[in-house]
């Protein structure tokens, strides 16, 4: 019981130490307790994991033409490996965050001696990570059971390419859950998320759109990020504007996540 | 002003006229209070008092409208300022799906020189329970997981909001000793509490809060004779009601006229009859005054005062004694630990 003693009439005489610890040991701990809380009920994210490998095996397994030709196969997984990025993002930063607020394990972390940099940082990494398990399935069925194939240059651009895609959709999500209870989280988390992916391409490829509905869909995210995607997997270039309209909205998201992050501090409690 | 460290370094807790509403609702109204190194204090006050307010302004979760925090001379929102901090989560919030033993981890990760997992939760009596997942865990068990969590760290500062609320006396036991024992490792603890049990067997010093002002705030002795009162009711002939006014040490609070005749007629008196009901501060020292002074009383009752009651009686009177022996008790202490701060934290 006296075991303390020491530190803590040491750490009263040598002054207070003025540094937190490093960035990055504290944002692996939240990222760490992020994902520990996630796979503790895989339930909530198992569905998630599977719906986009299911749609491919479902809607696109089954129609030989698509799949038996390399470049559409490779194509339709391409977009639905999107879908599975952006409802992750979606999922995780919009409905994972509202609920996070209304704990009141929350507040006590803002107490601990670490910024909102690492913890935002450490959510970052988890949804990251789940971006890639909920990548796992579609492309693993993509490749066993379609024509798809990537050259090992393109793997290695399209892990990156994880990254880019995840960093608007979780810019967004965290608008969403920084302003919004969690039941009206999930509500809106879906209200946008299924439209935005069907008038992205994500499900049906663009080339199926009426004209009016093509020339709408590229002026969003969804779609841009989409033929970005397909550029680098497939090899069909991207409309000249699809990085710009990407930028645009990632820096509209951004300065909503920022706003949503501001407005929320040291609301909700006397 | 509130009492000042004179050569040392800065105080462990400077709030300085501090004033934070929550739309029309004044939490705190332009409040002051100065926490040195070593010192154990209890902030007591009823519920919606601003205790929970004040910490969370000092552990950097909430701005203050006007005036200053200052957490050993630095603002609690900024995280470095925070490195000699710990709280518990409020209530029993611990997420349900992670075990003890990563929680405490968690928490331990954000320090320099954190216990190990093992004898945080060995100073509870929780390190059988390390791998459970908190959500598993009785009440109590939160409870003192949650005070655990606010030591792992080695803070020089533990802030502490109802610590025993729904505790069993064992487990309150147990945890008293556990924050007696830290506190003698020479840090320095704030909790809230509206027992009145609790602050007297912990504090040192008593803060008294009530709607969002500074009531009271002395040495325990000095604080708990202001507040422990007993509540005594007597039944009086009006011709002695000057008499009973006039003793000191006590003050009528109520007064009721008698209807019952049936039950006067067993008391056969010309006179009619109060009902009075007086706060003392000594009971026993009131009715030997009553008894000297002959005052022909009946019915005699004593009770113990609600804590809201002597609140009550605070905030009509005025708290300044109190103040005063605050200075001197926070002084002394001062004298006793010089520090070695070279930082000046204030404005």
């Amino acid at each position: 019981m006296t075991t303390t003693t020491t530190a803590a009439r040491a750490s009263a005489r040598t002054g207070r130490p003025a540094r937190t610890q490093p960035f990055w040991r504290l944002a692996l701990l939240h990222a760490r307790l992020g994902f520990l809380e996630t796979v503790r009920i895989p339930i909530a994210v198992i569905g998630n994991l599977l719906f986009p490998a299911l749609a491919l095996l479902f809607f696109v397994v089954p129609q030989r033409a698509v799949a038996d030709d390399p470049g559409s196969a490779t194509v339709a997984v391409a977009q639905l490996g999107t879908f599975a990025v952006m409802s992750t993002c979606l999922f995780s930063f919009g409905a994972g965050v509202a609920e996070d607020r209304a704990q009141p394990f929350d507040p006590y972390l803002r107490t601990l001696p670490a910024g909102p940099g690492p913890r935002l940082t450490g959510r970052v990494l988890n949804g990251l990570l789940w971006s890639y398990f909920a990548l796992a399935p579609v492309v693993l069925v993509g490749w066993l059971l379609t024509a798809a194939a990537l050259d090992w240059l393109q793997v290695g651009q399209s892990v990156l390419l994880v990254v880019g895609v995840a960093v608007p959709f979780l810019l967004l999500g965290l608008a969403i859950g920084y302003r919004m209870s969690s039941k009206a989280a999930i509500a809106v988390v879906q209200a946008v998320l299924f439209p935005l992916a069907f008038a992205g391409g994500l499900f049906l490829p663009p080339e199926a759109f009426p004209q009016w509905l093509d020339v709408f869909s590229k002026a969003l995210p969804s779609r841009a990020v989409r033929d970005l995607v397909v550029q680098v997997t497939a090899g069909v270039d991207a409309y000249p504007l699809a990085l710009p309209v990407l930028l645009g909205w990632t820096a509209l998201f951004a300065t909503l996540a920022v706003l949503a992050y501001r407005s929320d501090e040291g609301r909700r409690f006397r | 002003m509130s009492a000042r460290t004179e050569g040392a370094g800065p105080p462990v807790v400077e709030v300085d006229h501090v004033t934070r509403r929550f739309g029309p609702v004044v939490a705190l109204d332009d409040v002051s209070l100065t926490v040195g190194e070593g010192e154990l204090v209890g902030l007591l006050g009823p519920n919606g008092a601003g205790k929970t307010t004040l910490l969370s302004l000092v552990s950097g979760l909430r701005k203050a409208d006007a005036g200053t925090v200052r957490l050993f001379g630095g603002d609690p929102r900024v995280a470095s300022a925070r490195l000699t901090l710990g709280t518990t989560p409020q209530e029993t919030g611990l997420p349900p799906t992670l075990r003890v033993g990563e929680v405490v981890a968690l928490v331990a990760g954000h320090y320099p020189a954190p216990m190990s997992t093992h004898e945080a939760l060995d100073r509870f009596g929780l390190a059988d329970l390390a791998r459970r997942q908190t959500g598993g865990l009785s009440g109590g068990q939160k409870r003192r997981l949650a005070v655990a969590l606010a030591l792992v760290g080695r803070p020089r500062l533990v802030l502490l909001d109802e610590p025993t609320t729904g505790l069993d006396v064992e487990a309150r036991h147990v945890l008293w000793q556990a924050l007696r024992d830290y506190h003698a490792d020479g840090a320095t603890v704030v909790l809230t509490s509206h027992y009145l049990e609790e602050i007297e067997a912990l504090a040192h010093r008593v803060v008294v809060v009530g709607q969002g002002r500074v009531l009271a705030d002395g040495a325990l002795a000095d604080v708990l004779s202001l507040v422990a009162r007993r509540r005594v009711l007597l039944t009086v002939p009006d011709r002695a009601l000057p008499t009973v006014r006039s003793l000191a040490g006590a003050e009528v609070v109520d007064e009721q006229r008698v209807e019952n005749r049936s039950l006067s007629e067993r008391y056969p008196t010309q006179d009619d009859e109060q009902r009075l009901t007086l706060l003392a501060e000594d009971a026993d020292e009131l009715v030997r005054a009553l008894v000297g002074a002959r005052v022909p009383f009946r019915d005699l009752e004593v009770r113990g005062a609600s804590l809201e009651e002597a609140f009550l009686t605070l905030t009509a009177d005025q708290p300044d004694e109190g103040r005063a022996a605050a200075g001197r008790s926070a002084d002394d202490l001062h004298d006793a630990r010089p520090l070695a701060h070279a930082t000046e934290g204030e404005r």
